[in-house]
């Protein structure tokens, strides 16, 4: 959000400048011009960026087109790997999954997110270590504390089943991952509570740009709480937060630790992701054509959503 | 501001705030309780009568007594740290360079390397782990710590460059031509002039990209096999359950222990961080 300085004021102070003074070691001369020192300067990231991402993908695409496995080439086979995926029952439970785990842990991301936000801009006492400790479950690592989270859903121990007991709610113990529809909906909880931190303090750095006086004029003119969020927090927060959702999408789309340590794609891989339905094809199972396949299939929506981000881009340069 | 009664200010206010709290850090002191209470206590029926769960009358340290004496979880600690370490060096080395080229020089291609950088900052690492296991297996990197100091730039470059680059462009120019007219070379006033400006969001990228390596699983999980060469979160996942048997009471002083140095490093550097978090988004 920081704006240069000094943005178009470039070159008049260069005018005046007497090349001949300017007398560069023999060694770094050649790095006077831009287009050589850029090439330098990018080279470590772009060789970096090409041996493991660039060259990976592709290789994903050739696996992903052969049955290689585990100690043996393979051999060109087409679409094969993607038509068996389609037809096999647990993948479709797994792109299902997949689907339904993004779309409503980001709305409840996003909604608790923003609650969180606009409770925070408020100033109280103890907010810097409110914030802080807000943002605790977005610092630990995932699978150290999706553990904990394990553990207060075990069958037999688990501390929610004896609180909802103790208090009266139910009578019989809450079968929380030891039932599919359950299990997905304990990830899912456990996923917003991991990623609403990360919602919130973005969305509260975009709400602290917002000028307060604007607030102050609409209540002059009679608008409640909910219709200054609406019409005046809302609007101007807007940018922000599709930047803030599309990295969410793609981080949740693409999820793999939380399952693979809170269910493991149980009870009876109904909790599977693509993620880690590829890892369990792919490495578990060591048929590296296949999981490279599965985990393609991910490809087009990421497309889709890096496609917005970047239009979103281009129309916020020009 | 907008003046309001006190009790719309616990209804609207209070109250959620402090559910907000105690469901963000409940989790994390159960682990806590889980950590330093006796087997005993840890398996008995939640339908008991003298059943308290959320405190303990007998705390004991032996579940961090059998986490250093059974597993080698100081390894996992080490190998986790130097990683990080490492790791983000090269990733803040790249994207220093990187980032200082695409915010200041005029070289063709500058606009596509930009999108390039940045589309790979989207590419998540569960699209590629398969063929980068092939990959490192190829370079015979498998099962030592260079397959994960290599590898995890791939996620940290990107954004370092990018935090990087909106940073360098809020330096103003000037100050560049102005060591330049005093004879400076152009790769010397980067050194000398704008890098130390740019140590604040240095900062925050390092710290940054420190906890995500900390944090990072996949890679960890499938490119190391002996347990004494493994990362925390990897060690803890599998080598602390035993057959189908979880070792409750030591996963969590491993989850616990695990977490207090990049919670340490979090707490001393709260700003910072949060630039980097909201730098992460935004241009």
């Amino acid at each position: 959000m920081k704006k240069p300085i000094a943005g178009g004021t470039n070159g008049t102070v260069a005018v005046a400048l007497p090349r001949a003074q300017a007398r560069p070691s023999r060694g770094l001369r050649f790095l006077e011009s831009e287009r050589l020192l850029a090439a330098v300067l990018l080279a470590p990231t772009v060789v970096l960026l090409g041996t493991f991402i660039a060259y990976p993908f592709v290789s994903g695409v050739w696996l992903s087109l052969s049955n290689t496995s585990v100690g043996n080439v393979g051999h060109f086979v087409g679409l094969h790997n993607f038509a068996k995926a389609w037809d096999d029952s647990i993948f479709r439970q797994a792109f299902r999954n997949t689907f339904f785990y993004t779309f409503w842990a980001t709305i409840f991301k996003l909604a608790l997110g923003m609650w969180l936000a606009l409770l925070l801009n408020r100033s109280f006492r103890g907010k810097r270590l409110v914030r802080a400790s807000m943002l605790l479950p977005f610092i630990i690592p995932t699978v150290l504390s999706t553990f904990a989270w394990r553990w207060m859903f075990d069958p037999t121990f688990s501390v929610l089943n004896w609180l909802l007991f103790k208090t009266g709610f139910i009578v019989t113990k809450i079968p929380f991952l030891s039932d599919g529809v359950y299990a997905m909906w304990c990830a899912i909880a456990v996923n917003t509570w991991r990623g609403m931190p990360f919602f919130a303090i973005t969305l509260l750095a975009g709400l602290q740009t917002i000028n307060p006086d604007l607030h102050e004029a609409a209540s002059l003119d009679g608008a409640n709480g909910w219709k200054r969020f609406w019409h005046v927090t809302w609007p101007l927060l807007k940018p922000v937060t599709l930047v803030v959702v599309v990295f969410s999408i793609i981080q949740t789309f693409s999820d793999f630790q939380l399952i693979y340590v809170l269910t493991g794609g149980g009870p009876a891989n109904s909790t599977h992701l693509l993620a880690t339905y590829a890892y369990q094809v792919g490495v578990a199972t060591g048929l590296l054509g296949e999981g490279a396949a599965i985990s393609l299939f991910m490809l087009p929506v990421l497309f889709i959503v890096v496609w917005v981000q970047l239009r979103y881009l281009r129309r916020l340069e020009a | 501001m907008v003046i309001e009664r006190p009790w719309k200010r616990w209804v609207y206010f209070y109250i959620p705030l402090t559910v907000f709290l105690i469901g963000t850090l409940f989790p994390f002191y159960w682990m806590l309780i889980t950590a330093i209470r006796p087997d005993s206590e840890l398996y008995r029926s939640w339908r008991a009568v003298n059943n308290a769960p959320f405190w303990t009358l007998h705390p004991t340290l032996e579940h961090f007594r059998d986490l250093f004496e059974k597993t080698t979880f100081p390894h996992w600690l080490w190998n986790t740290f130097f990683i990080a370490v490492v790791s983000t060096g090269i990733s803040l080395f790249c994207g220093l360079l990187a980032g200082y080229a695409l915010a200041r020089l005029k070289f063709p291609l500058a606009g596509t390397l930009g999108t390039s950088i940045f589309v790979t900052y989207l590419v998540p690492p569960t699209l590629l782990f398969i063929p980068l296991a092939d990959i490192i297996r190829n370079f015979q990197l498998g099962n030592t710590p260079w397959a994960l100091i290599l590898t995890y730039p791939t996620f940290l470059i990107p954004f370092c460059t990018w935090l990087l680059m909106g940073y360098f462009k809020t330096i103003p120019k000037e100050l560049e031509e102005c060591a330049r007219i005093d004879g400076a070379t152009r790769f010397g006033a980067m050194l000398r002039i704008i890098f130390p400006i740019a140590v604040p969001g240095i900062l925050s990228a390092g710290i940054f990209a420190f906890t995500l390596s900390w944090n990072e699983f996949i890679y960890a999980l499938v490119f190391l096999s002996s347990p004494e060469r493994k990362t925390v979160p990897v060690g803890v996942v599998s080598e602390m359950i035993r057959g189908d048997i979880y070792f409750w009471g030591q996963l969590m002083a491993g989850a616990l222990l695990g977490s207090i140095p990049v919670a340490l490093v979090y707490s001393f550097f709260v700003e910072y961080y949060v630039t980097g978090l909201t730098g992460s988004v935004k241009g």
